[in-house]
């Protein structure tokens, strides 16, 4: 993969992601901002998680699945022929909305991702440092080698969220990480989300409003065309102008709560 | 943070490409299994096929082409009569007649009689299809020198004649009539015992029972071992319970049938319906089970009783997820050897079973004994019964699926 | 107002009465006598252990029998009174592990293609291959045993190195008849394992081969070794592949080139003779069958249990 110098982090041209014949998301053009948190919000079915996917190419695993357009990093097509998706992916983190720990030990599940990559250094702390990085070391250092399965939910995804750095990605992708927890977990995965973007960039897709508006620098706004049903981004800006002089009508619906 | 600790760049490059490559490797280690499957398949299926055809060399006591002028298969009734006569001792033919009147016997009967007495047919050597199709002049240039008499024609065991005549001692006119007959009554006895319990059973299981009950999840688990039970095991239940404990009934002497043990189709076919009822019961309770709750709702909604609810509309619905399962168990009663040869299949009958109260054969037992006699003429045969049970058990599962393409409703 | 006359000439036939509980006789008898049906499978088993238990102990309780011989000899001959069951059991375990090492490695690597690889038309063409395998009956692979691969090994180790009838051909086939099996079986332990654990390993860049190896197998691994415990019932309950290619000698040994009887292989060539019942010969076999009843229920019932505590985890 060739770098190039961007100003942004990861930016879209055109892009609309089809399933069969059916145009789920149209002509999406974005430009990501490095070391920023993005929200992309938006009612249900708008392609939200579509959109999100299709940045570190998960979409290759829907068979029908299929990109036109171009998603941009560093300069480079991540959809061009000759670009691997492995490579991408290792690039380009992904937490999932409900936590999704390997049933291995809490240790193997940060380790594994790293030796898959050809980590090649101190084991003990890159897991250490990623637990730290997610917040969760304090709570786990002494059980490591126990179950993943026993952590709480909101334990999960954060180790969800260790795992993804471990592997020192650029950017980490966020599908409602904190839908499934409860409010005290979801306070501490945004915490860490604001911790974390120190060194990341983060997109992230929330249903919550308030949690767009709390922890995001930028925000793009998803809707529905009428007719067609696909999805596309109608708004995208600074958060603050967002949630307070919406340009749109239906962004200004739709963030005020007003909306169908 | 650690930093730069993997491979980036050009080494990534390097480092997916390697990893691609192991992947790729094992990806055709993981193929091979499934083409070693594909390949034994094969394997087994060609030589079945191979056996089952070929070259034979055989000498007659007695030319057919002299014994008529028109080829033996043409003559009418009376003309085999005559053919018997001319060439048989008069003690051996009024022997046969005393037996049976000749011109009360069939057609097939006395061109039997002629083959056996007259032609006296003698099977020196046979060779497999694949052998007699490509090394034909070698096979014939063997025959020549070892049997100088005998003569060499391509034949195939697997015959009409194969089917319509019954056991013989000799390969050449033996046939699987009485086994195949057998192999019908066996699976007939056996699914008209398991059906109806088996369904009851999963109707009971499905509808009835409460799921959490120490009864209910006795009944379950014991039908899920029940269906692991090696087929021996119920050989010998078969052999304890109908064969000697029942034999009053198996043997039909209850009504009066008194030319038999236990050892009877009865005494079979229900050993083989206890073998198979797990099955049929595991595939009801699936069928019942996919059937939607919605439409017992529907049912009790306008006030019909439980059973109503079954009668009309659940059953009707699993039916053709019941039936496919109990063609699925007919097809295994119909493979299954060990059970029968404990519940003591007979090993020659040539008489048509007419009664669950007769001596019987069926086509795996003859397979069996075919298949463990020495004689080549006899793998030959044992080939084309393979052929005639594999046919059979094709015929049932083509039902069976295309039962549940037809009827199969996707909710 | 349609409706609300409708509804007042229902009220004057609805009497409160009618809601009270009716016993209706038909509809419990029916399920008494569903109950019945079922419980005739219950039946089914507790007659195989007295039917077994029985006979069996009629056998143990001969003078010619003692337990400690049966359990520890290594002779099984019963013209001369010779009962060790090991004589037997060692050419059961001889073929049975045969099986087991081919269908295993085998089943697995299938199962894998199958349901991490292949595609839609793959899958099409290879499945029924499988499902054809497991629907042909016993007596044929027996057939096969005898008449393909046994010649094919004399060829191959020499024929006077192997016999005609020997335990490495019965055991090779077997493994093949227990392959669908074992692969239907791990098919679906690995298709169990949630498609969220696959994403995981994925968006962490595993290749699809490390995500299947390395996540789904592991995630699978109980539920794989319930399908090598049934495999190992069905190989140890398996009889007429071995009553046809593996011979007809109690001989105790684990040399897979010699012939050898399987306590399956024995049951079945006694009792196809006419013995007399009652006899010690007749009543041996009640024994050797109540050892393999026990030996695959324990089998299937091992089995069963990591399969329930499997699909209990990722539920
Ligand atoms: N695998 C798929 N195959 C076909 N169509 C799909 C698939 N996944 C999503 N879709 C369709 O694409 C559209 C967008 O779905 P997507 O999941 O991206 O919506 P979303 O905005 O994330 O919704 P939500 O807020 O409910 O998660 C929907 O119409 C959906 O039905
Ligand atoms: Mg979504």
């Amino acid at each position: 993969m060739q770098t190039e110098n961007s100003p942004y982090a990861i930016e879209t041209r055109n892009l609309s992601i089809f399933y069969g014949s059916f145009e789920a998301v149209k002509d999406v053009n974005l430009q990501i901002q490095k070391q920023k948190i993005t929200a992309i919000i938006g009612p249900s079915g708008c392609g939200k998680s579509t959109l999100l996917r299709a940045f570190n190419r998960m979409n290759d695993f829907v068979p029908t699945s299929r990109v036109s357009g171009e998603i941009l990093l560093h300069g480079t097509n991540l959809y061009g022929k000759e670009i691997d998706p492995v490579e991408v992916r290792r690039r380009i983190g992904m937490v999932f909305q409900k936590p999704n720990p390997f049933p291995k030990s809490i240790y193997e599940n940060i380790a594994w991702g790293a030796r898959i990559n050809g980590f090649k250094g101190n084991m003990d702390d890159l897991v250490e440092q990623s637990l730290r990085g997610a917040a969760l070391w304090d709570e786990v250092k002494d059980k490591l080698k126990q179950s993943a399965y026993a952590l709480s939910g909101g334990q999960q995804q954060r180790l969800c969220i260790a795992r993804a750095i471990a592997i020192q990605p650029e950017i980490i992708l966020m599908d409602e990480p904190a839908s499934a927890l409860d409010p005290i977990s979801t306070l501490r995965i945004e915490e860490l989300m604001q911790e974390l973007k120190k060194n990341y960039t983060i997109i992230i897709v929330t249903h919550n409003m308030q949690q767009a508006a709390r922890v995001s620098d930028y925000t793009a706004m998803m809707m529905l065309y009428e007719n067609t049903r696909s999805g596309t981004v109608i708004e995208y800006d600074e958060t603050k102008t967002i949630f307070t002089r919406p340009k749109d009508k239906r962004t200004e619906e739709y963030v005020t709560g007003r909306f169908g | 943070m650690i930093k730069y600790t993997y491979p980036e760049q050009q080494d990534l490059e390097r480092f997916v490409a390697l990893r691609y490559r192991t992947a790729w490797i094992w990806q055709l280690l993981f193929l091979s299994a499934l083409l070693i499957a594909i390949v034994s398949l094969s394997a087994l299926l060609l030589n079945v096929v191979d056996g089952a055809f070929g070259y034979v060399a055989y000498e007659f006591k007695k030319d057919p082409l002299t014994i008529s002028e028109k080829p033996l298969e043409e003559l009418s009734k009376d003309e085999l009569i005559a053919v018997l006569q001319a060439n048989l001792s008069r003690g051996a033919y009024n022997k046969l007649e005393k037996e049976t009147p000749l011109a009360a016997r069939s057609e097939g009967e006395l061109y039997n009689l002629i083959i056996e007495r007259i032609i006296q047919i003698k099977t020196l050597e046979t060779y497999p299809l694949f052998r007699s199709l490509f090394e034909k002049s070698a096979i014939e240039a063997e025959v020549r020198e070892k049997y100088p008499n005998a003569r060499l024609e391509f034949r195939s065991w697997l015959s009409p004649a194969f089917l319509t005549t019954p056991m013989s001692s000799r390969a050449e006119f033996a046939g699987v009539r009485t086994a195949l007959l057998g192999s019908m009554w066996l699976v007939g006895i056996a699914i008209a015992f398991a059906l109806p319990v088996g369904v009851g059973a999963a109707i009971y299981l499905q509808e009835y029972a409460d799921r959490k009950s120490m009864v209910n999840r006795i009944i379950q688990t014991n039908i899920n071992n029940l269906a692991g039970v090696p087929s021996i095991v119920y050989g010998m239940l078969g052999l304890a319970i109908f064969v000697r404990a029942m034999e009053a009934f198996t043997s039909g002497a209850m009504f009066g049938i008194t030319d038999t043990n236990g050892r009877t189709l009865m005494s079979a076919g229900l050993t083989m319906g206890i073998l198979v009822l797990p099955l049929v019961v595991i595939n009801a309770q699936e069928a019942i089970k996919a059937v939607p709750d919605s439409i017992r709702q529907a049912a009790f909604g306008v006030g019909a009783t439980r059973w109503q609810s079954i009668w009309s509309h659940v059953l009707p619905n699993a039916l053709p997820g019941i039936l496919t399962g109990s063609i699925l168990a007919m097809s295994r009663a119909i493979g299954e050897t060990a059970p029968l040869i404990i519940v003591g299949a007979s090993t020659f009958v040539t008489v048509d079973p007419q009664s669950p109260f007769t001596k019987f054969t069926v086509l795996p037992i003859q397979i069996y004994q075919w298949t463990a006699r020495p004689q080549d003429e006899f793998h030959a045969i044992a080939a084309a019964a393979i052929i005639v049970l594999l046919v059979l058990l094709l015929t049932f599962n083509a039902t069976a699926i295309l039962l549940r393409n037809r009827f199969q409703r996707r909710w | 107002m349609q409706a609300a006359a409708k509804q007042e000439t229902v009220n004057t036939t609805f009497r409160p009465k009618i809601l009270k509980r009716k016993l209706r006789l038909g509809e419990s008898a029916i399920e008494a006598g569903l109950f019945i049906v079922g419980f005739l499978t219950i039946f089914v088993t507790v007659s195989i252990v007295i039917v077994l238990g029985d006979q069996a102990l009629l056998f143990f309780l001969d003078p010619e029998v003692t337990l400690a011989e049966f359990f520890m000899s290594t002779k099984w001959v019963p013209a001369i009174g010779e009962f060790g069951i090991w004589a037997l059991v060692s050419a059961t375990l001889t073929t049975s592990a045969i099986a087991i090492l081919v269908a295993v490695p085998l089943g697995l690597s299938a199962a894998i293609y199958l349901s991490e690889y292949a595609s839609h038309r793959a899958r099409a063409v290879l499945k029924p291959v499988l499902e054809i395998l497991a629907g042909i009956p016993t007596v044929v692979y027996g057939y096969f045993a005898l008449l393909f691969v046994t010649p094919l090994l004399r060829e191959l180790i020499g024929s006077e190195r192997i016999g005609v009838y020997n335990m490495l051909s019965a055991g090779l086939v077997m493994g093949i008849m227990i392959l669908p099996l074992i692969s239907s079986m791990s098919e679906d332990a690995l298709s169990a394992v949630p498609n969220s654990l696959r994403e995981a390993a994925y968006a962490m860049g595993a290749t699809p081969f490390e995500a299947s190896t390395q996540v789904v197998l592991p995630a699978a691994l109980s539920g794989i070794g319930a399908a090598v415990i049934v495999g190992i019932s069905r190989a140890v309950g398996e009889t007429m592949i071995v009553a046809i290619a593996s011979g007809a000698t109690s001989e105790f040994t684990f040399n897979p080139l010699k012939a050898a009887e399987t306590m399956t292989a024995h049951i079945a060539r006694i009792s196809g003779g006419d013995l007399p019942y009652g006899t010690v010969d007749y009543n041996s076999l009640f024994a050797i069958a109540l050892m393999l009843f026990l030996v695959t229920l324990a089998l299937n019932i091992v089995s069963q249990w990591i399969v329930t505590k499997f699909r209990e985890q990722y539920e």
